[in-house]
């Protein structure tokens, strides 16, 4: 019924009903709009699977595959060079988003409680590297002084919190009403048990919304690779196809197997392809899980009562 | 009194010093503390130690001397800076993104909050909302290679020009085109996300304002300039505040991908300078000194453009 409802046009009794010409311009501004968000995302599948052929034919694109096939996926999962930077990305992420995720909610409890002594001068400490963001070269030079050049810490350690996702964190603590802190220290709980069984509890759409943010940025991330790891056999998936991207280069000749029909360059368009579908999908699976909190995780927090 | 702050707890049989003391009655305060301390080392090992690292860029840095063993250069790496022709070449395409965007992207978000808040249909709006915020979440990585594929020489745009007769046209290696391009590209991936400030402010709009000025005989057009859009100006000015203070941040990682097919004449930006002249280059303490230079005008912009969001009422970043 609720669903039902929604499709119905809800419009009030006081507002006019537009002109045609009006709900034919909104309705053609939307639609292309959300075409152009979405074909390059279809051609970019459909020429992952289309055959050598087909890609041929058309010369380095399909719209839609007339006989698909999965060779490009089996291809670059057998073992090589993407296989492996999948592995090292999903490792990254994961991890990367545990221990922002630690830190962001820890900071950011101690410094939404009103009582904390040191909650003015740290929470200005804070800030202040908002107002005075660490430039590249220096941020180098710490990761190369703490002998992190080529460890994978460097991809997550430097980046470890984000001061807009800590400052949105904070906001959604200071909005949980003082009385159910008060409840919990009459209770006897020590300012950790308020935090793990008052508040976190509290806040799952924030924190959903906060570690989306983390995990996508981990998964994103391309940069930190390519300037800390020397070694490019240790590189995440955005970064080996950052090389395709700006070189051109071939990926699939970096994989280990060795794919008979490897040697046109229509094969190689749809394991280029390929590659470009399973560094996107990891995101377009997450999304629609937290994207219902986006608006309540994001907006509670930073527009602060 | 050096040990008030100290993190390590006294043994029990403390000597009854006021550290001690402080610590054992203060059990909220100490967690608190010790909440803080994994975030707080953060911010003290990867910012304020960077910070201090920028003293580089009055240093002849030698990378196997290290930053204290380097001899000092005085303000020789300024200079050096200020007179090359390829600095101010990157400061100048900084700025020309910058307005670019500030005056193709940036009203984009605000026209399209308005046009989905007024979407009657609840649900046809979530469907939308759901289409446009995706791209934010998608690497610049892969918007590049999307970019490439629809509109590359190889690409469906130029697929369906010759299948239609005509000449192919070369958008993605052409330095003259790179500029809008790039504008287009933060259009694609951004201006949907863009959205979701305003039509959160447009959400707190309450309804009954509408209605009384609809029974008022008022129409949609005035509905909108006399609601509306007051409803929208305090974020639409702090929003452009905001922006202007961060006038030299165009993004890095969208140019970095590009510089290579275009150039540095169209895509060299304030970051890739440092970064091909610095860690690709081996000139530390120059691109140190235009990172620095780059920063400290950035800060007076973004503390400035704060100052005035407040003197105009309102209420600006720093609460």
């Amino acid at each position: 019924m609720a669903t039902l409802d929604g499709f119905r046009e809800a419009r009030a009794a006081w507002q006019e009903e537009p002109k045609a010409i009006t709900k034919i311009g909104k309705a053609v501004a939307l639609v292309v709009f959300s075409l152009l968000i979405l074909i390059p995302f279809l051609e970019v599948l459909a020429t992952s699977v289309a055959s050598g052929d087909q890609i041929t034919k058309n010369g380095g694109w399909v719209l839609w595959p007339e006989h698909p096939t999965f060779g490009a996926y089996s291809q670059i999962l057998n073992g090589g060079v993407v296989t492996r930077s999948i592995l090292v990305s999903i490792g990254i992420t994961v991890v990367g988003t545990a221990i922002s995720l630690f830190g962001t909610i820890t900071l950011a409890y101690a410094l939404g409680r009103p009582h904390f002594k040191l909650r003015r001068p740290l929470t200005l400490a804070v800030l202040f590297t908002f107002l005075f963001p660490t430039g590249m070269l220096p941020g180098y030079l710490v990761v190369k002084q703490l002998g992190l050049l080529n460890s994978y810490w460097s991809l997550i350690l430097p980046v470890a919190i984000n001061v807009f996702n800590l400052v949105v964190v904070r906001g959604f603590f200071q909005n949980i009403p003082e009385e159910l802190y008060e409840q919990a220290r009459i209770d006897g709980a020590s300012e950790w048990q308020q935090m793990v069984r008052i508040v976190l509890p509290l806040s799952r759409a924030v924190i959903a919304v906060v570690g989306l943010f983390y995990a996508v940025s981990y998964w994103n991330s391309f940069f930190s690779a390519i300037l800390y790891l020397n070694d490019s056999t240790k590189w995440p998936v955005q970064a080996v196809l950052q090389l395709y991207v700006t070189q051109g280069a071939d990926l699939s000749g970096s994989t280990a197997s060795t794919f008979s029909d490897s040697g046109s360059a229509q094969a190689l368009q749809s394991t280029q392809m390929a590659v470009v579908v399973l560094a996107t999908l990891p995101v377009l699976l997450a999304y629609p899980f937290v994207q219902r909190h986006f608006t309540k995780g994001v907006l509670t927090g930073a527009v602060k009562s | 009194m050096a040990g008030t702050a100290s993190p390590t707890p006294p043994p029990e049989t403390g000597t009854g010093s006021r550290a001690a003391g402080w610590w054992r009655r203060n059990r909220s305060q100490r967690a608190l503390w010790l909440l803080a301390v994994p975030g707080i080392a953060y911010f003290a090992v990867f910012h304020y130690s960077a910070f201090v690292s920028n003293i580089i860029a009055f240093k002849q840095y030698v990378p196997f001397e290290g930053i204290w063993a380097s001899p000092w250069a005085g303000f020789s790496n300024f200079s050096r800076l200020f007179g090359d022709p390829s600095f101010w070449a990157a400061a100048w395409n900084t700025l020309a993104i910058s307005a670019l965007q500030l005056v193709f992207f940036f009203p984009l978000p605000i026209a399209l909050a308005v046009l989905l808040h007024s979407l009657a249909w609840k649900s046809v709006r979530t469907v939308f909302q759901s289409i446009i915020y995706l791209p934010h979440f998608i690497s610049w990585v892969i918007v590049i290679a999307l970019f490439q594929q629809i509109l590359g020489g190889a690409g469906l745009l130029n697929g369906l020009l010759s299948d239609g007769g005509m000449h192919a046209v070369n958008i993605i290696s052409n330095p003259g085109s790179f500029k809008p391009l790039a504008v287009a590209e933060i259009i694609w991936k951004d201006c949907g996300w863009g959205t979701i400030i305003f039509l959160a402010s447009l959400a707190n709009v309450p309804e009954q304002q509408y209605e009384s000025a609809a029974l008022d005989g008022c129409g949609p057009w005035g509905r909108f300039w006399h609601i509306t859009l007051p409803a929208l100006r305090p974020i639409i000015i702090l929003l452009l505040i905001m922006r202007l203070g961060d006038i030299l941040s165009v993004g890095f990682e969208q140019f970095l991908l590009q510089r290579p097919a275009v150039g540095p004449q169209a895509a060299e930006v304030l970051d890739t300078f440092v970064y091909y002249r610095g860690v690709l280059g081996g000139d530390w303490g120059f691109s140190a000194a235009a990172g620095l230079f780059k920063g400290v005008i950035g800060a007076i912009l973004v503390y400035s453009a704060n100052k005035i969001a407040h003197k105009m009422g309102e209420e600006g970043v720093y609460q």
